[in-house]
């Protein structure tokens, strides 16, 4: 430490996160000379341990990267696999995998909207003191989750780690029948409970506070992307899914065990903000309809309104469930042979925290030689210290445990997955 | 009469364990009143010191500061439940002990210099005794909640100790060794996911972990009848598992 600290603590905890992380902050008078966000979640090395594995292994292999988003890590390596290989799967398969992704976003948007960032803004330490005071709303969000799940579960096998995906499409396409089922009793009751939920979070009290970051996220001019679309940015460029690492540069630094990416050599934003804003159009009537009533224009900027964001595609998940499930066809076969081919394979999809993308290299043996995954939160860790620095700077006069509170909601604003970038945060303040 | 109290602690781990218990939706607001939540940082910022009656511990132990870490928690938790593969077995991450850490490291990181980890991702109990074991990967939410509620009530939890063959039976899903040939580790894989994947069509992968006493010889030669090369069935015991004694005894068996 250079600086000689009039005032260092810590705070236990960056909570309501997924995974552990710290946060150190250095003030010198009333600059923020220093941010920076620690991961020490410890080192897992997929991509060293994905290296002589069999090519049909990744879906199910990845998906322990994260319990939250396992869905997302499954679809990005189908996507990649059966690239490598040179197949591409029917029209069908590819409306169920949306269909089984709509239920990660919805319980992942379920689960952050209520458990994790809600109670920032209502002012409890989670949701279970919330829940004294807000019985009603509580039990609702848990709907929402439970919702999400019973489609992971229908579809999927499980809500986590589900079993049923595999390279090439699904061991087993639910029956029509079953999905009317869920549709009915469930999706149903749970698209009242979104716009609810959108109507609740859109009166909470945001600070008031923007951020022009670059924004990346997939794009597709015929719906919203969830399972596929091309890469674009709010800078108007968009590249094929195979030219992301020549745009998207990771490089290591020494505070954080997650890599730092950087988009044609700056910081950028992925996830609900930057998807929403570059695909407001494509959004369905309803949640288009319903985001506006809410107060949002086609563009948000203001991170700690990415909860409004969230609601939005709560709204949508759910309603594209519902629209998917009336247009149903059981793909038969459920799943399309995908034979082992010597090649490089590319798959990106839309996590609920943003950009996946995977590459694998494979042999015509079907062996994986190489794999390289870039996950969201480590693309999204440059802005979150930008954000950071700028609502700190502004913030000083607060005394320590006041501003840590303030950073930890500036955190959480992007819901990173530390799990997923490589959780507990330390919060330090130095100041001169 | 207090409530218990409740810690939720992770090590290295995908977090799909503790986000089972966010998963039981239908519970979760009557087991808060039942049981007092003193850290649980995926789901509350406030966090409390110990004595704790009962820690759940998810992931495995991966680094020089986890392995103090499991020491104090153990300390400061009268009954230490581990939850799932990574916190039974090391996880998917124990891949690295059949490797060279130092070789991994490189593949991922291009200072390895900085990155802080032991050569081994090793369980729980290899470091501190465990009370209850909940395998899988990830647990299962019928089990955790059972298993709380037995704690509650004084009384040691059920952990199925039956193979997954027997929850085909049970389940009424027709076998598919027999009826399609298909490779399927039910025989050997301990019961707990209720048959979930040959109900989907698909051979057990074992994410389960091991029965007590499986016959590993006898289903190395099925698995190898069925079709899998000596590699494929080696891989299939190494996955999320692999340094589960047992297993691990597979594997050596499926590559000879």
């Amino acid at each position: 430490m250079t600086h000689r600290s009039d005032r260092e603590f810590r705070i236990p905890g960056l909570s309501r996160v997924e995974g552990e992380g710290a946060l150190n902050l250095r003030v010198d008078g009333a600059t923020v000379t220093g941010v920076e966000l620690n991961i020490y979640e410890p080192p897992r090395f997929f991509e060293a341990l994905l290296r002589d594995r069999g090519y049909l292994e990744p879906p199910d292999i990845t998906a322990r990267i994260c319990g939250i988003c396992p869905v997302a890590y499954q679809m990005s390596a189908c996507l990649a696999i059966e690239d490598a290989c040179g197949v591409e799967v029917t029209a069908e398969i590819t409306r169920l995998r949306r269909l089984l992704y709509c239920g990660e976003w919805i319980s992942s948007h379920a689960l952050h909207v209520y458990l994790l960032h809600a109670p920032d803004f209502l002012g409890y330490p989670s949701v279970v003191e919330l829940a004294r005071d807000h019985r009603a709303e509580a039990e609702r969000g848990l709907n929402l989750k439970k919702a999400g799940n019973a489609l992971l579960e229908l579809v999927g096998g499980r809500a986590i780690h589900p079993v049923n995906v595999r390279v090439g499409g699904f061991f087993r396409a639910p029956a029509l029948e079953e999905l009317r089922t869920l549709a009915r009793n469930v999706l149903r009751p749970a698209l009242d409970d979104a716009l609810a939920t959108l109507q609740w979070v859109a009166g909470f009290p945001f600070p008031d506070f923007t951020v022009a970051h670059t924004l990346l996220a997939l794009t597709d001019p015929r719906q919203y992307p969830i399972e596929a679309g091309r890469p674009g940015t709010s800078t108007g460029g968009s590249f094929p899914v195979q030219d992301f690492e020549r745009h998207i540069v990771e490089t290591q630094v020494p505070h954080s065990t997650a890599l730092h990416a950087s988009l044609d050599g700056g910081p950028y934003l992925t996830g609900p903000l930057a998807r929403y804003t570059l695909n407001h159009a494509t959004l369905s009537p309803l949640a288009r309809e319903a985001a506006r009533a809410a107060g949002l224009g086609p563009r948000c900027d203001n991170p700690f309104r990415s909860i409004v964001v969230r609601a939005v595609e709560l709204v949508y998940a759910i309603d594209e469930a519902l629209r998917l499930i009336a247009q149903y066809e059981p793909p038969s076969p459920s799943w399309v042979s995908v034979p082992a081919a010597d090649g490089v394979g590319y798959g990106a999809t839309e996590a609920p925290r943003g950009v996946l993308f995977h590459r694998y290299a494979i042999d015509a043996a079907g062996t994986v030689r190489s794999a390289r995954i870039v996950p969201p939160t480590a693309q999204n860790q440059a802005s979150i210290e930008e954000d950071l620095r700028r609502y700190a700077e502004r913030h000083l006069d607060l005394d320590d445990a006041r501003l840590a509170h303030e950073c930890e909601r500036v955190i959480r604003n992007h819901d990173p997955c530390i799990s997923c970038a490589t959780h507990f945060l330390n919060l330090t303040v130095d100041r001169r | 009469m207090t409530p218990a109290k409740l810690a939720v602690w992770k090590f290295a781990s995908c977090d799909g364990c503790q986000l089972t218990l966010l998963d039981c939706e239908d519970e979760l607001l009557a087991l808060a009143e039942r049981v007092h939540i003193a850290h649980f940082l995926e789901a509350s910022s406030a966090v409390e010191g110990g004595p704790y009656d009962v820690s759940l511990v998810e992931g495995s132990i991966t680094t020089p500061a986890d392995v103090e870490r499991i020491h104090r928690i153990r300390e400061q938790s009268r009954i230490l439940i581990t939850i799932g593969a990574c916190a039974n077995a090391g996880g998917i991450q124990a891949l690295r002990n059949f490797g060279s850490l130092a070789e991994f490291r490189s593949l991922v990181y291009a200072q390895p210099g900085y990155v802080q980890a032991l050569d081994r991702s090793s369980p729980i109990a290899a470091h501190v005794p465990v009370d209850v074991e909940l395998p899988g990967c990830p647990i299962d939410r019928h089990q955790l909640l059972d298993t709380i509620t037995a704690l509650l009530a004084g009384r040691r939890p059920a952990i199925p100790t039956a193979t997954v063959c027997q929850e085909c039976k049970l389940r009424g899903t027709a076998c598919l060794v027999v009826t399609r040939a298909t490779p399927c580790l039910g025989p050997v894989t301990r019961a707990g996911c209720g048959a979930l994947c040959p109900a989907f069509g698909r051979g057990c992968f074992g994410c389960f972990g091991p029965i007590d006493a499986p016959n590993t010889a006898a289903m190395v030669s099925a698995l190898r009848r069925l079709g899998m090369t000596s590699a494929d069935a080696v891989r299939v015991f190494r996955t999320f598992n692999a340094a589960n004694p047992r297993f691990r005894q597979a594997a050596e068996e499926a590559a000879r």
